[in-house]
């Protein structure tokens, strides 16, 4: 399969795992940002191939597992109020609220929809104007253009029936807050592709330089994440930190400007809370006020609703990479996909998922 | 086992989903481990019988000196239609393919149809010509049958069960646990076309594949393995759960482990794409007319011979072995030269989110 195969060829793997080791001298501490390398890493099984000296700890790239809990409460309640039909990506439909998930929601009659695309649920609106349409709007900066677009379409065709569930987070702001938190052991970043292919990179110049440590724009193969690790230890070795693009074929250092465009014309930035993280200043989107009224936070009157984390999951310390999933009391005996205490065992971009489905642990046998 | 119930009783606030075992959820019928564990804590208890527990494709029933294979399976696939079959066609392959599974060839069919108020006859007619000609195909008849109308919008169009009947091949034992150290995995084409035509063919995936299902009988297919290889020791499709369900599944029911090479599993290169589109493995992904067979280690060029000898089983390839071990560890060695366990399905596979 082209633009695939070519990034998974088992002889370029070794050539750079040959690069890597005959490159590095001495113990170096690197965070992979996003949970689909987090995901690709155990997948591969590259932890297992890397010299022992790189120790990879796993970061807060998933959004799914980074929206705090009272925005599901505030899903689980828009869902099941009558009239309502609640559109969600599918990954979002298994974590756990305070008292419930989306799936437990659907199993009991609320009308809950998987959709792949946000202009799906625009769709729904305009062919059931009866009904009142609502789109989880969860994600990183890669989702929030297609969520922009989607609100975009709804205001162009004049639809009163849909709103968007907003919960969209920033990059960079969390990397910053992960990086100026005491006992920080990173040295070394990989940057998430995706959110670079929107945004570009002239932010991470910034955190690079504030920090003093490299940051290397990776993809999400093989291949991509051993030059990825290549690249930061390189500048390690060096004394250097800067910001090092190793995902060129998608990513550029001024990004998208038309998906730039669109997300500036619907979203402002706001004060977001943080699975995990608690709340990070300026580290999220909310819609700009030409288009509060497509807010369904709003149109629920759900603003008031504050709940607190709940202390038993520790899915937190793992966000902050500072927890291995294995090394949870709770991984693989309370804590299943079958039964998660929390959002990292159950979102595809989760660490705790990745390390429960690909076998990590012995745990994950019983 | 900790559950929602136990959560709730030592009265902590934890996020459980504690309404969890209250209601079925589509999970339950995905085939991974919620549909075990629903067997295991509802329909086992309750239906406790020698030839139940056994929980192969089939039962196999002794009735004088006849080994006679009994087998239900009940379809709801959405769309009805699909590239490469429909409901009806499926629904007679699936429970042929059961009965293969128990290395029996069908005698007969019953065919239980529930059709929602409002289906199209014409498209009622289409696929009782599709079980009609599925059924000639597989070269035994519906035998029996049963209609029944739902109003409108408690259904999904049409519904079908099919039940069927066949004798086990004389010379022949295969069951799940009989998987022994040392053993052949053998996959008898590539896996996963059916989930993902499925899939593709859904309104609200605007996916374009030219992707067919693999929808078919397997039955000829087995036929030739058991002439050539009687001693074949496990049958199994991998339909819900896929490959990398069915591989645990039997791992544990033969108490062994297993050992699987990536590199060897075929998988066409759409099914590939539309996995990585879509954030699904397709070790996970379901197939209807595949199967695997574990056959002594002495067999396995006989056995591959017999089935590319056939055009259904030009595909078939060696995937792995059975090794000592952990019982139900099954172990993947990746195209790189990593290893990593195959667990059973968790709920369903869901479409992620970027």
């Amino acid at each position: 399969m082209r633009h695939v195969d070519e990034y998974r060829d088992p002889e370029a793997i070794q050539v750079m795992l040959r690069r890597i080791a005959s490159t590095i001298t001495r113990p170096w501490t690197l965070m992979e940002v996003c949970g689909g390398q987090t995901h690709a890493i155990l997948k591969f099984g590259l932890d297992e191939l890397l010299p022992a000296l790189i120790r990879l700890i796993h970061g807060p790239g998933c959004p799914v597992c980074v929206t705090p809990l009272e925005q599901i409460d505030r899903a689980l309640a828009i869902a099941t109020t009558p009239g309502v039909i609640f559109c969600s990506f599918g990954d979002m439909l298994r974590v756990p609220g305070s008292h419930s998930d989306l799936l437990v929601a659907k199993a009991r009659g609320a009308d809950v929809r998987i959709v792949y695309s946000p202009l799906d649920a625009v769709d729904i609106a305009r062919r059931t104007p009866s009904q009142r349409v609502v789109f989880f709007a969860v994600g990183f900066e890669t989702t929030a253009p297609a969520n922009a677009m989607a609100v975009c379409a709804a205001a162009r065709a004049g639809l009163r029936n849909f709103s968007v569930l907003v919960a969209h987070v920033l990059v960079p702001p969390a990397v910053d807050a992960l990086l100026s938190a005491p006992g920080c052991e990173i040295q070394g970043l990989l940057a998430p592709g995706h959110v670079c292919v929107v945004t570009g990179w002239r932010d991470y110049e910034a955190l690079a330089a504030r920090h003093r440590l490299p940051i290397v724009v990776t993809g999400f193969e093989p291949l991509d994440l051993l030059r990825g690790v290549h690249a930061a230890v390189a500048q390690l070795e060096r004394g250097d930190a800067r910001v090092e693009n190793q995902y060129e074929r998608a990513a550029a250092a001024d990004g998208n400007p038309a998906a730039q465009r669109v997300v500036n014309e619907v979203f402002v930035v706001c004060d977001r809370k943080w699975r995990g993280l608690g709340e990070i200043p300026a580290s999220g989107y909310a819609l700009a006020p030409a288009y509060t009224a497509f807010d369904a936070e709003r149109v629920f009157g759900l603003g008031d609703l504050h709940v607190e984390e709940p202390t038993e999951c520790r899915s937190g310390l793992v966000l902050q990479g500072r927890l291995r999933p294995t090394d949870c009391p709770h991984f693989g005996r309370r804590c299943t996909p079958d039964h998660p205490l929390g959002a990292t065992m159950v979102s595809s971009e989760g660490a705790c998922a990745a390390y429960f489905h690909y076998g990590r642990g012995a745990a994950a046998a019983a | 086992m900790s559950n929602g119930f136990e959560a709730r009783a030592a009265g902590l606030a934890c996020p459980l989903p504690i309404e969890e075992e209250a209601v079925v959820q589509m999970a339950h019928g995905g085939g991974g481990r919620k549909t075990a564990q629903l067997i295991e804590r509802v329909f086992l208890p309750a239906f406790r019988s020698d030839a139940l527990e056994q929980l192969g494709d089939g039962a196999v029933l002794t009735v004088g000196n006849e080994r006679l294979a009994f087998t239900t399976d009940t379809f709801v696939v959405q769309p009805p239609f699909f590239p490469g079959g429909d409901i009806g066609s499926l629904a007679v392959h699936g429970t042929a393919n059961d009965l293969a599974m128990c290395g029996a060839e069908p005698l007969g069919f019953s065919v239980g149809l529930v059709l929602e108020e409002g289906f199209a006859i014409a498209d009622l007619r289409r696929i009782v010509a599709s079980i009609a000609a599925a059924s000639a195909r597989v070269g035994a008849p519906v035998v029996t049958g049963d209609t029944k109308v739902v109003d409108r919008g408690k259904g999904d169009g049409i519904y079908v069960n099919t039940s069927a009947i066949g004798r086990v091949r004389a010379g022949v034992t295969v069951a799940p646990d009989r998987a022994a150290s040392g053993d052949a995995i053998l996959v008898s084409g590539p896996v996963g076309d059916h989930g993902i035509a499925v899939m593709a063919a859904r309104n609200g995936i605007a996916l374009e594949t030219q992707l067919q299902s693999d929808s078919a009988p397997v039955q000829l297919l087995v036929r030739a393995l058991l002439e050539a290889v009687p001693e074949t020791k496990v049958l199994r499709d991998p339909t819900r759960g896929g490959l990398a369900t069915a591989l645990c599944e039997i791992a544990a029911a033969s108490r062994v482990s297993m050992r699987i090479d990536e590199a060897a599993v075929p998988v066409r290169s759409e099914v590939r794409g539309a996995c990585e589109l879509l954030g699904f493995d397709p070790l996970y992904v379901a197939c209807e007319g595949r199967f695997l067979a574990i056959v002594p280690a002495a067999a396995v060029e006989r056995a591959l011979a017999a089935l590319q000898a056939l055009p259904e089983g030009a595909g078939a390839r060696r995937i792995g072995t059975v090794t000592d071990g952990d019982a139900g560890r099954v172990l993947l060695r990746t195209r790189i030269g990593s290893h990593r366990r195959l667990e059973r399905l968790s709920g369903e596979q869901l479409p992620r989110i970027c």
